[in-house]
């Protein structure tokens, strides 16, 4: 600093910037819009503008005299870029304000562009069904729509003179003894369970199932069931009511459970029909005096399915020794549980394909 | 089984519960309810009157009799009444002015044919006790005047209709709901059965059993001078109406009264059309039978037929001969009460399509030690109701049979159940049930029962009665116990399974087909899958397509569709066609199901195996062999919009292209990339049909479908489909999806536009270009296609969007560049393609 020259800077004087910032602040406060707003800035806050070049002659001054001057200089810069900044929001929010409106659409116009799918409510409820158990630790088993009659019907302790096995009115492959019939049951599943895995088994097997009736509002010749087998040491019809309370809680929620009453099977001995607690009145409709309940038809329960402790005679036709293992299994109609879980009241809609019905499903049941 | 309460409180002592609190306890037995009718509960005012006078009313149509009718009352009324079957001095049943018939028909007092008419003389079904409406019901001589009509004839009722289940056909009886009632409310039974027949030295109507696996007990006992004109009495009629048989005439009646109560089944010939003695036998081959229902059948050797000495007289327990029938006027009657095998009689049932209520008892089994007690109570009734003289003498000609015997100890029922049964408690209902429980245990009959036995302490032997053949196992013990128990005492256990794998592979790839495809837009239905030969044509199959062996149904519901399916498209169509009609134009359509793929040289038929072990791996081949391929396939068919015309602009028709995109969903979610060939295959447009392959593997077809195809169907025009077989993609799919490292160096962008032949298929420009580009290739995207005057005729220009990237450097233009000219250079030297411009 030998060549220090002291001289008078007068941009630096506080008048003269007080007068450069009133100047500038008025200047940001009569700019109409962001262009202006910008010519402002840089007139005002640009690295021509009066003030930056003021705090150039900063240098200039003797060093005691530096530190007030920068002070001053750096308020009013700050002034102005603060206002700067307080405009150019103001301007933005008033260009957004116009402009966005402008762009106004109407958003209750329909957009309808791309076709919506959904799955079968059938197909939904039979994974439904078999995820529950597989949560218990099942796992799903699988066999064939078109099967021997030996798994349909005699494995299964059905014997060809047995009054259980006309009732099934089975389809039969041609020619009629051709020992090939279209399933009548997914028991038959059980079978080839029994035959291919290792016990302890505990199997749930959806799937198609065949009867010859015509098809009306109750009745239709193909429709799907979903059958339960376990078969492990030292299980009981105490587990399969344990089973299949947990089942029905899951499927219909906390408290409901079922009711088993004596029923035959040729497959399972001892036998049950299980009944649901109507999980819509919980059963309160059945007593005199409450309100109908269309579900139940006030009977407080719903009929759901058949079950029983799988009878000594499959296991030994399966090679399993029935006085180590013991074993239950279950089986329900999916279409009777899709209709009195969703209201449906003629079977016809769950088969025609229709898809007012099928679309209000979506992906899940 | 339609049961009055009237007639099961004879049996037994019922507290006075209502017909649902009973049915109630039935059914938690095991008897369930299907039904309930009340009879009678509604009359009122039904009185006893006399016939005071009756003056005939002239000019109508009919008789119309005007009578004077005294009921008890201050004065007689005035009936108007239209039957004349009744004289002056007949006690008639009559319904007072404000009085109610059954139904809740209201009767009031009117005026008609010109007089006044004070309340109706009532016809029994008017009274709802029979079908009988010849004329009004006259009373017997005697009846007390003003009495109430309803109590006097038992019109009150209620019929519970019970579901017997196959096993218990000794619930076909009242004589087995009352016992099951009495067990099921702690009450006493009184067995109709129990009818003390007197002890008889000779034979009746000679007979003998020719066959002992046919029957075990045949029993005859004669009636004569019975008086066929004798009607039924009033309550037996009344009775077998409300269980479901018409009453037809004394003799016939009485059979059914007895079948119904006992459970045994009876048949009455008549004594003088038999000629010499009865044989119980199997057919000969060529015999034939008229039976009752005037059809000549002819039988089978394995059918069993009760014989005399003119040849075959009845098909045992399921319809008799017309020729020994009694009829109007037989007087002397001989009454057959026997015990067939069941399971002859299932068969034989079967094989005619025969079924009546004595077959139906027979299957299901019927009490051998019935026929001796039946027949009796059968002769009594007749000789009681319409005179007659029971002969001296019964012929009982009778198998002796091993009684089954059972060995458990008695902790098994607890063990099936899950519960501790005391010794006492499983002894108690096993007794309720009529077995005989000692101590100690037998050894098993067969090898099947040694498989079948359980064993432990404190063993029992227990011998089920003669009326529960379905006994046999230790499982139906358990049952018996267990039941009256009651199911509902069990507790409830969640059984700890073991850990599971989880859904496999392919189940997890048929959920996420479904959700993939209903995601695109598409709609999945469940067709059936029955299909016929039109459908075969109507998809222009040529002669030798493999689609057109198909498995035939022996017993179709429609003779239209006998078939089961080769494949969904026929399903999909008529689905697609009926949502059309309904008003929905733009659909898409899928499904995946199975298709049934016999093999040519298949065997015929699946051999039926045994079931008293593990049938061994050449057993099961041989049903395997027999039955078909059953693929998963997944269809898809569309129609109409696929993008919807709407205040944004015009939409997009569904074409060829949604068809093969919707195979490209699929088989994205099987994670393989499908190579698409232009091919011809029915039923597809042979201009507009892709084949898909999974590598070398033909996987599927999609395009749009042939105008013969559309047109046959109904289908709306230019409709689209595609089909892919899930079960083969599945065995195509890769191991888990492999991840190279994410290059963040720039991307070098290079367009070039290739003029090819118009015939030049674009994938295989794609896949020269590709493989030329070499692995500096990141993507190629077709962006273009054009054909015009620019590109000369028979020509098209396609336009390619070219992106590179290394992984480990900024590419530099001349590395682009030279992986451009060398894509461009092999799809010249593939297809003839040349840059355009150049």
């Amino acid at each position: 600093m030998s060549n220090y020259d002291p001289v008078e800077v007068t941009p630096l004087h506080a008048d003269e910037v007080a007068r450069m910032q009133a100047e500038a602040l008025d200047a940001v406060k009569a700019a109409r819009d962001l262009d202006e707003l910008k010519q402002v800035r840089l007139a005002h806050a640009g690295d021509r503008s009066p003030i930056a070049l003021a705090n150039r002659e900063i240098g200039a001054l003797p060093p005691a005299a530096r530190s007030e001057a920068g002070k001053r200089i750096g308020g009013a810069r700050k002034a102005v870029a603060d206002a700067l900044t307080e405009r150019q929001a103001q301007l933005e929010a008033e260009r957004d304000e116009r402009v966005l409106i402008e762009e106004t659409v109407d958003v209750t116009l329909p957009w309808d562009r791309t076709a919506r799918g959904a799955r079968h409510p059938l197909t939904t409820l039979q994974e439904r069904i078999a995820d529950a158990f597989v949560g218990m630790g099942y796992e799903v088993a699988e066999g064939p729509e078109l099967e021997g009659e030996w798994f349909n019907f005699d494995a299964l302790n059905i014997s060809p003179d047995h009054p259980a096995r006309s009732e099934h009115d089975t389809f039969f492959v041609e020619s009629v003894d051709s020992g090939k019939v279209l399933r009548t049951q997914t028991s038959p599943v059980q079978i080839r369970a029994l035959l291919s895995r290792t016990l302890p088994v505990y199997v749930i097997s959806p799937g198609k199932v065949f009867r010859t009736d015509e098809l009306d509002a109750t009745h239709t010749p193909v429709f799907h069931q979903v059958e339960g087998l376990a078969v492990d040491e030292g299980l009981t019809m105490a587990h399969l009511k344990g089973t299949l309370d947990r089942f029905a809680e899951v499927m219909f929620g906390e408290g409901i459970t079922t009711r088993f009453r004596p029923n035959y099977f040729p497959f399972t001995e001892p036998s049950a029909e299980m009944d649901l607690r109507c999980f819509v009145c919980r059963g309160a409709s059945a007593v005199p005096g409450n309100p109908h309940c269309r579900t139940c038809k006030s009977e407080g329960w719903i009929e759901w399915g058949g079950c029983g402790m799988v009878n000594p005679r499959v296991l030994v036709a399966c090679g399993v020794d029935p006085s180590r293992y013991s074993g239950f299994a279950f089986g329900m109609g999916i279409e009777r549980t899709l209709m009195f879980r969703h209201n449906v009241e003629d079977m016809r809609d769950m088969v025609e394909g229709d898809v007012r019905f099928t679309l209000p499903f979506g992906m899940e049941v | 089984m339609k049961v009055p309460l009237s007639w099961l409180r004879e049996y037994v002592d019922l507290p006075a519960a209502t017909a649902h609190e009973i049915a109630d306890r039935l059914t938690a037995a095991g008897l369930k309810l299907e039904a309930a009718t009340s009879y009678g509960h509604d009359v009122k005012s039904v009185v006893v009157g006399e016939v005071l006078a009756i003056e005939e009313l002239q000019g109508f149509k009919k008789p119309i009799r005007h009578c004077q009718v005294e009921v008890g009352e201050a004065a007689p009324r005035e009936i108007v009444c239209g039957a004349t079957n009744f004289v002056v001095g007949d006690r008639v049943p009559v319904v007072l002015p404000g009085g109610v018939l059954p139904g809740g028909f209201e009767v009031g007092a009117r005026k008609t044919y010109g007089r006044m008419s004070e309340g109706m003389i009532c016809s029994e079904r008017e009274l709802g006790l029979s079908d009988e409406h010849n004329g009004i019901m006259v009373l017997p001589e005697g009846t007390p005047i003003g009495a109430d009509v309803a109590e006097l004839l038992g019109l009150r009722d209620d019929v519970i209709e019970l579901e017997i289940t196959p096993d218990i056909g000794y619930a076909l009886s009242i004589r087995g709901v009352a016992r099951e009632a009495a067990t099921a409310f702690g009450v006493a039974f009184l067995d109709p059965a129990d009818v003390s027949p007197p002890a008889e030295a000779a034979p009746s109507y000679p007979a003998s059993i020719a066959d002992a696996s046919a029957c075990d007990r045949f029993v005859l006992r004669e009636i004569q001078g019975f008086d066929p004109a004798t009607p039924s009495p009033l309550w037996m009629r009344t009775r077998l109406s409300r269980a479901g048989m018409r009453p037809v005439s004394l003799a016939v009646d009485v059979t059914n009264y007895v079948m119904l109560e006992l459970g045994q089944p009876l048949h009455a010939f008549d004594a003088t059309r038999l000629d010499g003695e009865i044989v119980v036998r199997r057919a000969e081959p060529g015999e034939k039978l008229e039976t009752l229902d005037h059809a000549v059948r002819t039988l089978d050797p394995e059918d069993i037929l009760i014989t005399d000495s003119s040849g075959a007289i009845s098909m045992a327990g399921t319809m008799g001969g017309l020729n020994t029938e009694i009829s109007g006027t037989s007087t002397d009657i001989v009454i057959e009460a026997a015990h067939f095998s069941a399971s002859g009689v299932a068969r034989m049932s079967r094989r005619h399509n025969l079924v009546s209520e004595a077959s139906k008892r027979f299957e299901r089994g019927v009490d051998r030690e019935l026929p001796l007690y039946a027949s009796w109570r059968a002769v009594s009734l007749l000789a009681e109701l319409g005179g007659g003289v029971i002969q001296p003498g019964v012929t009982h000609a009778a198998i002796e049979t091993e009684p089954v015997q059972i060995s458990i100890p008695s902790g098994y029922p607890g063990r099936v159940a899950g519960v501790v049964y005391d010794r006492e408690t499983v002894v108690r209902n096993l007794e309720q049930v009529g077995c005989t429980v000692v101590e100690g245990s037998v050894e098993p009959a067969d090898e099947l029962a040694a498989k079948l036995a359980v064993t432990g302490d404190d063993m029992l032997t227990v011998t089920p009665p003669s009326w529960r053949p379905d006994l046999t196992d230790p499982n139906d013990l358990a049952e018996e116990v267990i039941r009256i128990e009651g199911y509902d005492k069990l507790p409830s256990i969640l059984p700890g399974a073991p850990a599971g794998a989880g859904l496999t592979p392919g189940q997890r790839l048929r959920r996420r087909t479904g959700r993939a495809l209903a995601a695109s837009g598409h709609v999945e239905i469940l067709a059936y899958p029955f299909f016929g030969e039109r459908d075969l044509d109507n998809l222009q199959l040529p002669a030798d397509d493999p689609r057109r062996l198909a498995v035939r149904l022996a017993n179709p519901l429609s003779e239209d569709e006998p078939l089961l399916r080769t494949t969904l498209l026929p399903g999909l169509f008529k689905t697609l066609v009926r949502n059309v009609g309904r008003g929905f134009g733009d659909v898409a359509l899928f499904e995946t199901g199975l298709v049934y793929r016999p093999s040519e040289g298949a065997p015929a038929t699946a051999p039926v195996l045994g079931v008293d072990r593990r049938p061994d791996a050449g057993e099961l081949a041989s049903i395997e062999a027999a039955l078909p391929a059953q693929p998963l396939w997944a269809g898809v068919v569309l129609a109409g919009e696929a993008e919807r015309s709407g205040w944004w602009g015009k939409g997009r028709q569904a074409s060829w292209a949604d068809a093969v995109e919707a195979a490209r969903v699929v088989a994205r979610e099987a994670g393989v990339v499908l190579d698409v060939r232009a091919d011809r295959h029915e039923p597809w447009h042979p201009g507009r049909c892709a084949a898909l392959y999974v590598g070398d593997v033909l996987v599927g077809h999609a395009g749009e479908l042939h105008p013969r195809v559309i047109e046959a169907y109904g289908l709306p025009p230019r409709t689209s489909a595609m089909e892919i077989e899930l079960t083969r993609l599945e065995e195509l799919t890769p191991g888990p999806v492999q991840v190279s490292s994410i290059s963040a160096y720039p991307i070098a962008t290079q367009d070039v536009a290739l003029i090819v032949e118009a015939a030049t298929p674009v994938a295989e420009v794609e896949a020269a270009l590709r493989e030329g580009a070499g692995e500096l290739l990141e993507s190629i995207r077709l962006f273009d296609v054009y054909t015009g005057a620019q590109v000369g005729e028979g020509s098209k220009s396609l336009a390619y969007s070219l992106r590179f990237r290394a992984a480990d450097r900024t590419l530099t233009v001349e590395e682009t560049t030279a992986a451009r000219d060398a894509a461009v250079a092999l799809a010249g030297e593939r297809t003839g393609a040349r840059l355009r411009g150049a």
